[in-house]
């Protein structure tokens, strides 16, 4: 070897050093080259180009000048929004910023507002202990956002005499603030009862497996809207006379019911996922049934179906708007209240309020997606070591 | 319930079972369990039942289904089959199905297209295309059925022109406030001629398919089954039409001041619903395309490529026979789900099966009970009848393993 190297270096001609590694041809990299290969590399490529640029350029820059570069940002009544010589300005947000304390409380009592921003606040601290996986002592976050939040909401909104917190009855809870809570109550009640229901559909006891599938799949089949008015109208009816059930827990129900019958399937398709051995190798450590599932399945089954238990929770943020069809102020009603107001009825009134209204679902309903899509790649990192 | 099993250790003595105390023994439990749940769900059912006939004799409300019969009184807008206020509930019933299934099945076949179109598109190699369809997807997906029905009602089509200022279209089309009207195609007495033409045609197409691809196993021949096609089911019809002297006129409608006459109106209830029904389910649709579409792996294209076949019939013989087997089982749940999501009629004000029936029957009669329970039997049996039949699809499709 090392004569060689020295045999090697005594010719000239013989180059000492590597030589540097040159660029690829200027044609195959740069912006030219990516718009070729990704815009023009075949006629029917140029085609598609065209015809999407044309997409682009007629609704793109009309979505801008509506929402942005038209807006009318401030103002205190329709006299803002209305066409001036002949010229109907774009997005009234005008409109909005005076009403985005109705379409965050409702008609919540403006003194006891602070509860629900403390509500804000303390839910968001529970949300970010769980779905921040580094977080320290989850299993405390877990007992805060499963049993603790749910409570001190309870109170917090309600009313306790005993704290001196005035009641607030739930016909002036509205805005986002329903929403967040119906959304919030679905959350925590259908991923519990949605495992129940699989292990039970999953059961070798037959009574038991014929009561989750029946359950299941009756509520699958039927539109949300047929549970809400059942639970609207029929709950009531079913209840002793002297009991009355406040609406909005009506709604509540109904919303849970429906989401643990979605979370069952999804759960059930973790629990298939799972190896056979998995089962096998529980019951021959000897643990018992709840055990197993505890300790060894479960965890595991739960894992992989991250994914598709927050795609369900998606689904259930936006079902939450179907409440405004059996009459809860949600935050789609207070948008739908707002927006015929005769106090800012101009022409674009609606438009704005459906807008603002879609950037808040698109936030929550993204920011769910993105953690979604986020945790499925972790998941496949981990399955590729 | 978290009751722990003892560790049966075997080894105690031969084939004598160890004495366990029942609750340790899985099988009895298992029984109580059982056993438990039947009564807890029997007594709430009877109870459920003992208190919903004690409130109902209470609020002096009928119970039964002897409403059905009764006269409806109110009046429907858009009807398919004929209905007058005279008409009975069972009618007004009837009138609210035909309406969903109608919307239902329009929706379906045009969101099918959309979602194809948008889930190909998805895929594409081009920068701005994909990033196009990528935007609507997740603008659309991240958004509630519901505010996009409202949009697209209270802001775009409330926001049309009155009937005087209709937009006229070619061919004698008007879009207004209040609509779409269209040409009212009216049938000439000869026209089943070409019914009967269209029928024979289309079955003699299924025939010379049949047997086309008979031949090609058999032969490895190929026959131009499309262009026989067409000249079965599109042109000898259109021969039939002319030689009957062309049956078919149109009652084309005429625009007045305040009042559209002649014509088929499509309500903007309708229009609202269908809109924003195909254009959500098209962005689930795409993602399921576009998720059948991938878990088709490389080596089959560049198998096919190997093999000498075109892009064209490596797409159609090799790529998406093995899509599809992916992507109709979540597709026929899009399908249910935009059949269960028309059911959102009631906010737009469509006269669909739970706008008339749920709503205006229930709010008549009080009988929740008989009304919701008919109402959910509706919606389950569609359910259940198309997961059949797509079951029987899929078995058809399924992956023949050895």
């Amino acid at each position: 070897m090392n004569t060689q190297v020295v045999s090697a270096s005594s010719k000239a001609y013989v180059r000492q050093e590597p030589a540097a590694v040159l660029p690829p041809p200027g044609s195959l990299i740069g912006p030219l080259a990516w718009i070729r290969d990704n815009l023009f590399s075949s006629p029917s490529n140029i085609l598609l180009t065209v015809v999407a640029a044309a997409v682009a350029y007629i609704s793109i820059p009309g979505f801008l000048n509506f929402l942005i570069f038209d807006a009318v940002w401030t103002g205190a009544d329709r006299e803002a929004c209305i066409a001036k010589d002949g010229v109907v300005p774009g997005a009234c947000w005008a409109f909005v910023r005076e009403r985005v304390n109705f379409f965050i409380y409702g008609f919540y009592p403006v003194d006891q507002r602070w509860r629900v921003d403390v509500f804000f606040v303390l839910g968001a601290i529970g949300v970010a202990w769980m779905l921040w996986l580094k977080a320290p002592r989850r299993d405390i976050g877990m007992i805060y956002f499963l049993v603790v939040l749910p409570l001190v909401s309870y109170y917090l909104l309600g009313g306790a005499d005993w704290l001196g917190l005035s009641a607030v009855d739930t016909a002036r809870w509205g805005g986002l603030m329903v929403t967040l809570v119906v959304a919030g109550v679905g959350i925590v009640a259908s991923l519990p009862l949605g495992i129940l229901l699989a292990l039970g559909r999953r059961s070798k006891l037959p009574v038991i497996k014929f009561f989750s599938v029946m359950f299941i799949e009756f509520v699958r089949g039927v539109p949300l809207i047929t549970v809400l008015f059942m639970a609207n109208t029929m709950l009531p009816l079913f209840l002793p006379d002297n009991i009355t059930v406040d609406k909005l827990l009506r709604a509540l129900v109904g919303i849970g019911l429906f989401a643990s019958a979605y979370m069952a399937e999804v759960v059930r398709a973790g629990l298939q996922a799972l190896p056979k051995g998995q089962y096998e190798g529980a019951m021959a450590m000897g643990l018992g049934y709840w055990q197993m599932m505890r300790l060894i399945i479960l965890p595991q089954a739960l894992k992989v179906t991250i994914p598709n238990i927050v795609n369900t929770y998606i689904g259930l943020f936006k079902d939450t708007s179907l409440l405004l069809i059996v009459g809860i102020f949600d935050f789609l009603k207070a948008i739908e209240t707002a927006r015929i107001d005769p106090q800012w009825a101009a022409p674009t009134t609606s438009t704005t309020g459906y807008a603002f209204a879609a950037i808040v679902y698109f936030l929550f309903c993204y920011g769910m997606a993105s953690y979604a899509r986020a945790m499925e790649r972790r998941l496949s990192v981990a399955d590729k070591r | 319930m978290s009751s722990v099993d003892a560790p049966k250790l075997g080894g105690t003595g031969g084939d004598e079972k160890p004495h366990v105390a029942f609750w340790n023994d899985p099988e009895k439990r298992g029984y109580l369990f059982q056993a438990l749940l039947f009564v807890f769900v029997f007594f709430l059912v009877y109870q459920a039942a003992d208190n919903a006939i004690t409130n109902l004799t209470k609020q002096k409300i009928a119970t039964g289904f002897g409403f059905w019969n009764n006269t409806a009184g109110f009046d429907i807008g858009q009807r398919l089959i004929p209905y007058e206020t005279t008409s009975s509930y069972g009618r007004a019933f009837w009138v609210g199905l035909v309406n969903t299934l109608l919307v239902a099945g329009i929706g379906i076949v045009l969101a099918t297209m959309l979602g194809f179109i948008i889930g190909v598109a998805r895929l594409s190699k081009n920068f701005l295309v994909n990033k196009l369809a990528a935007l609507y997807v997740e603008v659309i997906r991240n958004t509630p059925l519901l505010l996009q029905l409202l949009f697209w009602y209270n802001a775009v089509l409330k926001a049309l022109p009155e009937v005087r200022d209709s937009v006229a279209m070619p061919g004698g089309f008007f879009l207004n406030n209040r609509g779409l009207f269209m040409p009212e195609p009216v049938f000439g007495a000869s026209f089943s001629w070409v019914t009967w033409a269209l029928a024979a045609g289309l079955m003699g197409y299924f025939a010379y398919g049949r047997w086309a691809k008979k031949k090609q196993e058999r032969t490895g021949q190929q026959s131009p089954v499309l262009l026989v096609g067409l000249g079965l089911v599109i042109v000898v019809p259109l021969l039939i039409f002319f030689a009957a002297g062309q049956p078919l006129s149109f009652n084309i409608p005429d625009l007045g001041r305040f009042n559209i006459r002649g014509g088929v109106q499509v309500y903007p209830e309708f229009v609202a619903l269908l809109l924003g029904l195909v254009i959500y389910t098209a962005a689930f649709i795409a993602e399921v395309v576009r998720a059948g579409i991938q878990a088709v792996s490389k080596g089959q294209t560049e198998a096919a490529y190997a093999l000498g076949l075109r892009p064209g019939p490596t797409l159609d013989l090799v790529v998406i026979p093995q899509a599809m087997r992916v992507i109709i089982p979540p597709l026929t749940s899009q399908y249910l789900n935009l059949t269960k999501n028309s059911s959102l009629a009631v906010a737009v004000g469509y006269p669909d099966l739970v706008q008339v029936f749920m709503g205006t029957v229930l709010n008549q009669t009080g009988q929740a009970v008989e009304v919701i329970a008919i109402t959910m039997a509706v919606y389950l049996t569609i359910s259940l009848f198309t997961s059949l039949v797509m079951n029987w699809y899929n078995s058809r499709k399924a992956l023949v393993e050895r």
